[in-house]
């Protein structure tokens, strides 16, 4: 019965707003399809393949803070402290990897030692916002100074080079294929595991109404906690990945990446508020963060043009975006 | 023994007492910090601060999670603008207020257009129309020198006015003298709270919600084109981005206001302390003899530890 209601009821736009529900990166993805268009017809050899894999190892560190923060805008919060977290990390993985000598023991222990302090940036910022309950914009505004501060204590100036095992890796190829793919697939199935997990579910349900989850006897503040927590493991991830790009350390390298990071949640079809969250639309908006750059320069706008330019194309595609994922919640 | 407790939990008590207290810390730890000469300079700063956060204050005070992240944005385009339009003569101060408040007035305007008619959370649009400003600031910034203040601003910010106080101090009173007017005596000023408060219920009441909004977008922009002018005449000419360190502290100050950033509450007296808070405590970091890390360290955490005295958020209940 509940298929032929639908059917009928459904009309040609209802059609295309049932797809948007299913998969709310539509807008998104077409338009980086067309940034990706764009980009081919006035420059063909940046459709090319190392130029995309040189694209995707540069703002793999962005499509990982924007995921990050996917998850805390999930439950109607914010992390203005994302940035500062990934800075943290890398000094503190940079750092720690030349102290223990640079093998593979100390890459790996120094990774795992770097996990660890994202979640712990993470928890503390939960513990902030949602069990203090201090308003998430100015209090994670003022976790990020205390971050910057532990960074600046680690590494008070940028330039310690990561150990060449580190950043060749990254930067290489493993069985014939770049090593950014490889990122990318577990980055792909570490998402899907999430996606099949209660907590997601129940970040979603305590944004869409915080009251309502309280009262269908969601734990709210553990769930917030635990959301601000994701975003933490997540900007580790980002750290690991701009360490591998940069191969250097620099405490104050993610500060400028955290509003684009809210960004591409936005431009992804993401509500801010809360509620209404995909996490393949914030990594298609990092996507095109980076794609609008290029073009901007593959289009052989003047030089002190080019941040005019991006700013406005930003800003027209962030709007876009918030009308298309508007569309398809209405 | 109630009243008293709810009198020093207003806001606007929270933060004189904190401000005496800090200005006892600082005196304590570096003698000097609470002369005469060190108040009237942190009133300075202050001032610039104050007077950008009464533009985010109203934009906050609107509701529908208002906010203004391109305040820092207008500031800095406010001073390279002042800089090249005076370049450096007392004549062309006139029409570099003009020209800033035009200024200001345009980015509000387009704020305010893309909250009100497409609906963009504010968030994210004055996100956006920040990137268009700094893109904008490389563009000019490339083509002219970035100007000099007049002397005459110069002196307005910096040198003693009336009874030996600095004209932009006069200028930060002045707003909130109109600020405290605007808000309890005018019929806009309710507009604002009504909006703020409830929305819906204020557009059934026939407030021109819209128009409301937008022009608390204008107003915002002009207050930071106002600071920006007076940031040109404290600091002698324009760097690079002036304006970044407002976007933040401006929120922070309205914070520790009393004002709810979920809108509809608060003011601006509260606001003013706040700035002056914030003042102080960056200029005791300042004065003490620690690194850069550790003064962000002991900033941020202070930063925490103020807003447990504020406005925090209810528990939830069944």
């Amino acid at each position: 019965m509940t298929p032929t209601t639908t059917e009928t009821l459904s009309s040609h736009a209802g059609g295309l707003k049932l797809w948007l529900e299913r998969y709310p990166f539509l807008p998104a993805l077409i338009i980086v399809v067309a940034l990706l268009a764009l980009n081919g017809a006035f420059s063909p050899n940046s459709l090319g393949y190392r130029s995309l894999t040189g694209l995707l190892s540069t703002y793999m560190a962005l499509i990982m803070l924007a995921i990050a923060q996917t998850y805390v805008v999930s439950a109607g919060d914010i992390d203005l402290s994302a940035g500062a977290t990934l800075s943290l990390v890398n000094v503190a993985i940079v750092v720690l990897m030349e102290k223990w000598g640079g093998g593979a023991g100390a890459v790996v222990g120094a990774m795992l030692l770097g996990v660890l302090l994202g979640l712990v940036c993470g928890v503390i910022n939960g513990i902030v916002v949602a069990a203090l309950r201090l308003q998430a914009i100015v209090a994670t505004f003022a976790t990020s100074i205390f971050f910057t501060g532990v960074a600046l204590y680690v590494m008070p100036v940028a330039g310690t080079p990561a150990p060449a095992l580190f950043w060749r890796t990254y930067g290489g190829r493993l069985l014939g294929l770049p090593f950014v793919f490889y990122v990318l697939a577990a980055l792909a199935l570490l998402l899907f595991l999430l996606s099949r997990t209660r907590l997601v579910t129940q970040l979603l349900a305590v944004g869409d109404d915080q009251q309502a989850a309280y009262q269908t006897g969601l734990p709210v503040v553990l769930i917030r906690i635990k959301g601000y927590a994701l975003c933490g493991l997540f900007s580790a991830l980002a750290a690991f990945c701009l360490t591998g790009d940069t191969a250097s350390g620099d405490p104050l390298v993610g500060g400028k990446m955290t509003l684009y990071s809210v960004a591409a949640v936005v431009l992804g079809g993401s509500a801010l508020a809360g509620g209404w969250t995909t996490v393949v639309g914030s990594l298609l908006g990092a996507l095109t963060i980076g794609l609008v750059n290029s073009l901007v320069f593959f289009m052989g706008t003047p030089s002190e043009w080019q941040n005019f330019v991006q700013g406005l194309a930003i800003l027209f595609v962030l709007m876009a975006g918030v009308l298309a994922g508007r569309r398809a919640r209405a | 023994m109630n009243v008293a407790i709810s009198f020093l939990k207003k806001p606007l008590v929270i933060a004189l007492l904190l401000i005496v207290a800090l200005l006892y810390l600082g005196e304590g730890l570096s003698p000097g910090f609470a002369s005469a000469d060190q108040i009237l300079r942190l009133l300075i700063v202050a001032s610039l601060l104050g007077i950008v956060a009464a533009g985010q204050n109203v934009v906050i005070l609107g509701g529908r999670e208002g906010i203004d992240l391109s305040v820092g944005g207008v500031v800095s385009l406010s001073a390279i603008i002042a800089g090249n339009v005076m370049n450096g003569a007392d004549g062309g101060i006139l029409p570099a207020v003009l020209a800033c408040l035009a200024a200001g007035a345009f980015f509000g305007l387009l704020n305010g257009l893309g909250v009100t008619l497409l609906r963009i959370p504010p968030l994210v649009m004055t996100l956006g129309m920040l990137g268009v400003l700094q893109g904008l600031l490389v563009v000019i910034r490339n083509g002219i020198p970035s100007g000099r203040a007049a002397p005459g601003l110069s002196a307005f910010v910096t040198q003693p006015l009336v009874l030996g106080i600095p004209g932009i101090i006069w200028l930060w009173i002045a707003v909130g003298l109109f600020m405290a007017f605007m808000l309890s005596r005018t019929v806009f000023g309710h507009r604002i709270y009504a909006i703020g408060s409830n929305e819906h219920a204020a557009y059934m009441a026939g407030v021109p919600v819209r128009r409301m909004r937008i022009g608390l977008f204008m107003i915002s922009g002009m207050f930071a084109a106002v600071a920006g002018l007076c940031l040109l005449g404290y600091s002698g000419s324009s760097f690079a981005n002036v304006g970044e360190q407002y976007m933040l502290s401006s929120i922070i100050a309205v914070v520790f206001g009393g004002t709810s950033l979920a809108g509809g509450k608060g003011g601006y007296t509260g606001t003013m302390a706040g700035a002056l808070l914030l003042v102080i405590l960056q200029g005791i970091l300042t004065t003490v003899n620690i690194d850069e890390s550790g003064r962000q360290m002991v900033f941020g955490a202070t930063l925490l530890l103020l807003m447990l005295f504020y406005g925090r958020g209810r528990a939830m209940r069944a």
